[in-house]
């Protein structure tokens, strides 16, 4: 149970996310590697948002590594409208009891009552996730304050390396979520990487550079650079609706994936869970691709994601 | 660490990890470090080219599916059978088990021990504990628990080499066949791995020299 979570608790003890982050990080610390390693555990797998019970038992008969329980899945919140909140702990624990893999919950960006009680409620793993309407336009969760593991979205290299300072245990890329549109979280998982990529070849002189520019903690933008990843697991998110959208976000580089409305707006549910299931495995063998995607039924209805006004896309909530 | 010269000559047994879901590319990882280039096992001919295989820490349910959605079921226990060297940290424990306290999934019944699911509760129940294993000198081992199951019982011959303070086994041996219910895998202590890599190079042994019979392979426990 988290003991408190105010800001003002980093300013009293004295330390920065990041120092926190390089003193928690070292393996005679329990705490971060079991939460870290649970996403491990979770790699090469989808993790698919389920609003009922029942669907929880379709998604773990599929082979879903985890379930996301949520109350509507993201295209019916961007139809409904409103404001999104974290879902009835009735619901959430319904989902506890039926199945036995990892169940994930959302709450709202800065909302740390609700992951308070998602704590209490023992949920495995905490969303901090903008497909939910944020409640802090201006901080993030302290996540060092739970015992409870976190997944952020991020569109960059800062946006990860920002909410690994803050405590994320696992990131995804944002992408557009409900659009069923594999465009933005392509472009995520390509920047995050092309970032990356470009950190770990920079001589350590540009460090610092780097650091004041991605707005990244220091020390992680250098663990960045020592070990060319993410400290942390990092998998797809937001608009993967076939086989093929997962397998084409594995070959990109992503460690897993998120598959929010692409599974129960499908015509058949069961069939394109397995068949997201199989691709994620053998993302990288073509012959057995064209297998998996055969007579699969109608994906979900999609919206062309580049369509959507900035002030209406999920994908900018949060910093 | 052994020079990279000495990589996949015919005295470095062969090793694979079952690549299907989890946390395989630690595994290999690791073994990396004590010299040994392991393979990603994602097919079920992958299987005859190797001497051990490792099943990682993952989601067991997903496992096991895929394990019998993608056929490997009767030619893993065929080689295992014949001497093939396996290791299941964790969700490969239970893939590996006669069979589990709660009805879900169902394990392929490779190695003779019962298993209870997320022992420990929760994930905010995971936890690292610090436990001597028999067969690896030196000091403790720091062991990592996540969502882990036990070993609730065990069969003729199967060994407990590891056990928690309260007497819960939570790693156990028979013949070339290891099971742990942590994560070697997600530390920097390797003794774990260069333990199965010796039963692997006792299977590569016995490939290379085929009189010796299926009893003596039994009573290498």
């Amino acid at each position: 149970m988290a003991t408190t979570s105010t800001s003002s608790s980093t300013q009293t003890n004295g330390t920065t996310g990041a120092q926190r982050w390089k003193e928690m990080s070292k393996p005679e610390i329990g705490d971060w590697r079991v939460k870290g390693g649970l996403a491990q555990m979770l790699k090469g797998g989808v993790i698919m948002d389920v609003v009922t019970p029942d669907q929880a038992k379709v998604a773990e008969d599929a082979g879903a590594v985890a379930v996301m329980a949520l109350e509507r899945v993201p295209s019916d919140i961007r139809r409904d409208g409103g404001v999104a909140r974290m879902s009835d702990p009735d619901l959430i624990s319904g989902i506890i009891d039926t199945v036995s893999i990892p169940v994930m919950a959302k709450a709202r960006i800065g909302h740390f009552v609700e992951a308070q009680i998602l704590e209490a409620l023992g949920v495995d793993y905490c969303d901090e996730s903008e497909v939910l309407t944020p409640a802090d336009n201006e901080y993030h969760i302290d996540k060092w304050q739970y015992k409870m593991p976190y997944v952020c979205g991020a569109r960059n290299i800062g946006e990860a390396l920002r909410r690994i300072g803050e405590g994320a245990a696992m990131i995804r890329t944002k992408g557009e979520a409900g659009t069923g549109d594999i465009v933005h979280a392509v472009t995520h998982a390509r920047q995050i990487l092309a970032d990356i990529r470009a950190i770990h070849n920079m001589p350590t002189e540009e460090l610092m550079s780097a650091a004041r520019d991605y707005q990244a903690p220091y020390e992680l933008v250098v663990e960045v650079h020592r070990t060319g990843k993410l400290p942390v697991v990092n998998f797809a998110a937001g608009g993967i609706a076939t086989p093929a959208d997962a397998a084409l976000l594995m070959q990109i580089g992503v460690e897993g994936v998120f598959v929010g409305s692409g599974i129960f707006k499908s015509s058949d549910p069961a069939k394109m869970a397995d068949a997201i299931v199989r691709a994620t495995t053998h993302y990288n063998d073509p012959d057995m691709l064209a297998e998996i995607s055969r007579g699969l039924g109608d994906a979900m209805p999609g919206i062309e994601a580049n369509k959507i006004p900035e002030a209406e896309q999920l994908q900018t909530r949060g910093w | 660490m052994v020079s990279s010269l000495n990589r996949n000559t015919p005295s470095q047994p062969r090793i694979g990890v079952l690549a299907l879901q989890g946390d395989f590319a630690e595994h290999i990882h690791m073994l990396g470090e004590i010299g040994i280039h392991a393979v990603e096992v994602r097919k079920v001919e992958q299987l005859f080219e190797i001497d051990g295989l490792i099943i990682p820490g993952g989601e067991s349910t997903t496992i096991v599916k895929l394990l019998m959605r993608f056929e490997f079921v009767d030619q893993l226990r065929s080689r295992v059978e014949s001497g093939m060297a396996l290791w299941g940290t964790c969700a490969g424990m239970i893939v590996i088990a006669r069979e589990l306290a709660d009805s879900y999934p169902t394990p392929l019944n490779l190695l003779d021990i019962g298993v209870s699911r997320n022992y420990f509760g929760r994930q905010v129940d995971s936890f690292e504990a610090e436990i001597d294993i028999e067969g690896i000198d030196g000091e403790a081992m720091r062991a990592v628990f996540i969502r882990a199951p036990v070993v609730s019982d065990v069969g003729d011959g199967v060994v407990k080499i590891a056990s928690l303070d309260d007497g819960q086994a939570v790693a156990v041996k028979k013949g070339r066949v290891l099971a742990s219910s942590f994560h070697p895998e997600l530390t920097t202590d390797t003794r774990m791995h260069s333990l199965f890599v010796e039963l692997a190079r006792e299977a590569q042994i016995d490939t290379l020299n085929p009189t010796r019979n299926a009893e003596e392979i039994s009573n290498t426990a």
